[in-house]
């Protein structure tokens, strides 16, 4: 039998061509990287403090205000355009570009499941970058293991609008001893039969809430100026209106959230192979040996051009991704694992290659490669590490063949 | 107060792509990006502050090419208001008394309290521009400004001029010429929301058609009374020395060098 039903009409694949608007802001955050971050890279990886003239330079210059909605005084800017501008702060540093990939991490289970009286509430303050927000998820003993998360959540009475107690505590968390708000993923079921996926919820803590603690700051190979703080939770009183998203949506929603954010990773780790590449092509003209710029060697020279070939990859790769996600894409999670991983590593690969390019001065702090080798690090390990990317993207292969 | 700012796009320095097109010898303006001059930056960031302060707008004012809508919108973006542009095929390769003649046209159109230029532009460098608007307008011409106090109840403006030992203190009527130097401050980097905004403001173009010139007056490159005969590059630099040492080593290898040459 002939069904009548026509076929539907393809999904016309997403593609991307930035726009004046993204080439502009883009160009316009370059400048400001180059000439503002960029010479206060080295110091904020040898002092390790979070870079608060950075963060003003950000929040002044409208950046921070990027992932949010216009009417919150935000630029209502699309991922791909936030991506843009982490890839250029993170091309001079990569504490720096963080810095703005964590604020839209952590805005986004509001920006997803957040009501309208929370965006009233929080959105203009974190817009305009008078207030910090952090992302908490992580426990030492939930770490790829989400759903493992022991930091519990109880309503302190009876009714659906009753307060919660928060009571656990959460590990390296960025900008956590920063930020004046934190999205806590805490556990509400009841019993231990609740299925692992409806066992969170989301909380908004406020850091000057009675029983919420900075424990510590960690000392880290790279990403130095971010501070990565564990975080305790003794008894907080948190009002039943900062929970986000319903009782039991929490681990998906931290999945959605994850699925939008690691672009902003990929885009920090684009940033820092680019930083590297561009220092290695430079020295590599100037750079006599032998008679000879270094970069007349053969060797010398494709080791440059995979390193371009590279990061270009891993950039088209992560704005194809962000066009698809930004176009609604049902296997987000798909394509922001793919680029996650792909630009992760090639961060790390074109790094490590930067410092073989200088030689011994890429192993010294006289030359910024090797700060941009230990930052590339952690982007094969946050929001996810490189093998939980390849489950994400396996098993939605796996999902395909039925 | 209402401030206009003369800028003119440029062939951006940091490229290092300039160059002359060889068949008549003018600058080639599609080789390069385009920026807006630096002096008219400083004119620019003064003039921002001003309204800032004293509440008001600014325009910009442009003769250029047909690509110079791009580069005004960074000058928008930084915080201008509104723009004019003349551009027109027959103005190409104008010597600075058409550029004079034109832009004077277009301001008398215009109202303002203060005419702010640069300096000098990086890529004609002539400087006179501005001198020969005033004269035109039969405007006040104060120049070298390191700091600009309008008395907006008085409808005056003071000045400190830079001058070889110090500043001088001149006081004018408005309307104005003032040129600008570095001593007003750092322009500001454009805020996203300035580039955003940028991209709805008016910017009004002409042709010279448009422009009421005075009687007579001939402008464009026809009527040039400049020409471009040659050029060449300088003599390449001698072997140049790079010290690669830590400051205070750097500083004293310098010191050292400078004063063996009897330099310092
Ligand atoms: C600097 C820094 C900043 C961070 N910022 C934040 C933040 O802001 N918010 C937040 O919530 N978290 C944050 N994290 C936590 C980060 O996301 C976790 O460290 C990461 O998810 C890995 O968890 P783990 O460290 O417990 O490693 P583990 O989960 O213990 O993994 C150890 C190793 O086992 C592998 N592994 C684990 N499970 C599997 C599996 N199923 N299959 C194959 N291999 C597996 C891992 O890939 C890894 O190689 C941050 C971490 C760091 C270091």
């Amino acid at each position: 039998m002939v069904s009548s039903t026509p076929n539907p009409e393809p999904r016309p694949t997403p593609t991307y061509r930035l726009t004046e608007d993204q080439a502009a802001l883009r160009d316009a955050v370059r400048v400001l990287a180059d000439e503002r971050i960029a010479p206060r890279a080295a110091e904020i990886d040898r002092t390790a403090e979070f870079p608060w003239d950075v963060k003003e330079l950000l929040a002044s210059h409208d950046i921070l205000s990027l992932p949010f909605p216009e009417q919150y005084g935000g630029l209502g800017g699309d991922l791909l355009t936030v991506c843009l501008a982490v890839e250029q702060i993170s091309r001079v540093c990569a504490t720096s570009g963080l810095i703005l990939a964590v604020h839209e991490l952590a805005s986004l289970p509001l920006l997803l499941a957040g009501t309208d009286e929370q965006k009233d509430r929080w959105f203009p303050d974190l817009a305009a970058g008078n207030k910090l927000i952090a992302f908490a998820l992580t426990e030492a003993e939930a770490g790829s293991d989400v759903a493992a998360a022991r930091t519990r959540a109880r309503r302190d009475g009876e009714g659906d609008d009753a307060d919660w107690i928060i009571d656990g505590s959460k590990r390296f968390i960025s900008q956590g001893s920063v930020a004046d708000l934190i999205a806590v993923f805490a556990v509400t079921a009841e019993d231990d039969d609740t299925p692992r996926r409806d066992r969170l919820t989301c909380f908004m803590v406020e850091k000057d809430m009675a029983g919420f603690a900075v424990e510590r700051v960690e000392h880290k190979m790279g990403i130095r100026g971010s501070p990565t703080a564990e975080l305790s939770f003794r008894g907080v009183r948190v009002p039943d209106a900062n929970r986000v998203g319903a009782v039991g949506e929490g681990f998906s929603l931290a999945m959605r959230t994850l699925d939008r954010s690691r672009p902003g990773i990929a885009a920090q780790a684009v940033g820092i192979a680019q930083g590297a590449l561009d220092v290695a092509a430079a020295y590599a003209a100037e750079r006599e040996q032998f008679g000879k710029p270094i970069s007349d060697f053969q060797m010398i020279a494709a080791m440059l051009a995979d390193m371009d070939a590279g990061t270009e990859a891993a950039r088209q790769l992560l704005y194809k991704a962000a066009t698809e996600i930004d176009a609604g894409a049902a296997d987000a999670g798909r394509w922001s694992a793919l680029c996650k991983l792909v630009a992760g590593d090639t961060a790390m690969r074109v790094t490590t290659d930067a410092v073989q390019v200088l030689g011994g001065y890429g192993y010294i702090d006289e030359f910024p490669v090797e700060r941009m080798m230990r930052d590339a690090k952690i982007t094969q390990l946050y929001e996810g590490t490189q093998q939980i990317q390849r489950l994400v993207i396996a098993r939605a292969l796996t999902a395909r063949q039925h | 107060m209402r401030i206009v700012v003369l800028v003119k796009p440029v062939p951006d320095t940091a490229s290092g792509g300039e160059r002359l097109r060889p068949d008549d010898l003018r600058l080639d303006r599609a080789a390069v990006p385009a920026v807006v001059n630096a002096n008219d930056e400083y004119a620019l960031e003064a003039a921002l502050k001003l309204t800032e302060a004293h509440g008001g707008e600014v325009h910009l004012v442009s003769m250029a090419g047909p690509t110079a809508p791009e580069t005004m919108r960074k000058a928008l973006a930084m915080g201008a208001a509104s723009g004019t542009l003349v551009t027109d095929d027959s103005l190409a390769g104008s010597d600075m008394v058409s550029t004079t003649r034109v832009l004077a046209a277009v301001l008398r159109g215009i109202e303002y309290d203060l005419l702010l230029a640069g300096a000098d532009t990086s890529d004609g460098g002539g400087g006179i521009v501005p001198a020969g608007i005033a004269t035109l307008l039969g405007l006040p011409y104060l120049s070298y400004a390191a700091k600009i106090i309008p008395d907006t109840e008085a409808g005056s403006v003071r000045v400190h001029r830079i001058s070889a030992t110090g500043y001088e203190v001149l006081e004018s009527p408005m309307p104005a010429l003032i040129v600008a130097t570095q001593a007003l401050g750092e322009p500001r980097y454009p805020s996203l929301k300035g580039i955003m905004a940028a991209r709805s403001k008016t910017l009004d173009t002409n042709s010279l058609a448009d422009v009421p010139l005075e009687d007579g007056a001939a402008v464009g490159g026809a009527v040039s009374t400049t020409a471009v005969l040659g050029s060449e590059a300088p003599p390449p630099r001698a072997a140049t020395r790079v010290i690669r040492e830590p400051a205070e080593e750097a500083a004293r290898q310098v010191v050292e060098f400078l004063a063996d040459r009897r330099i310092i």
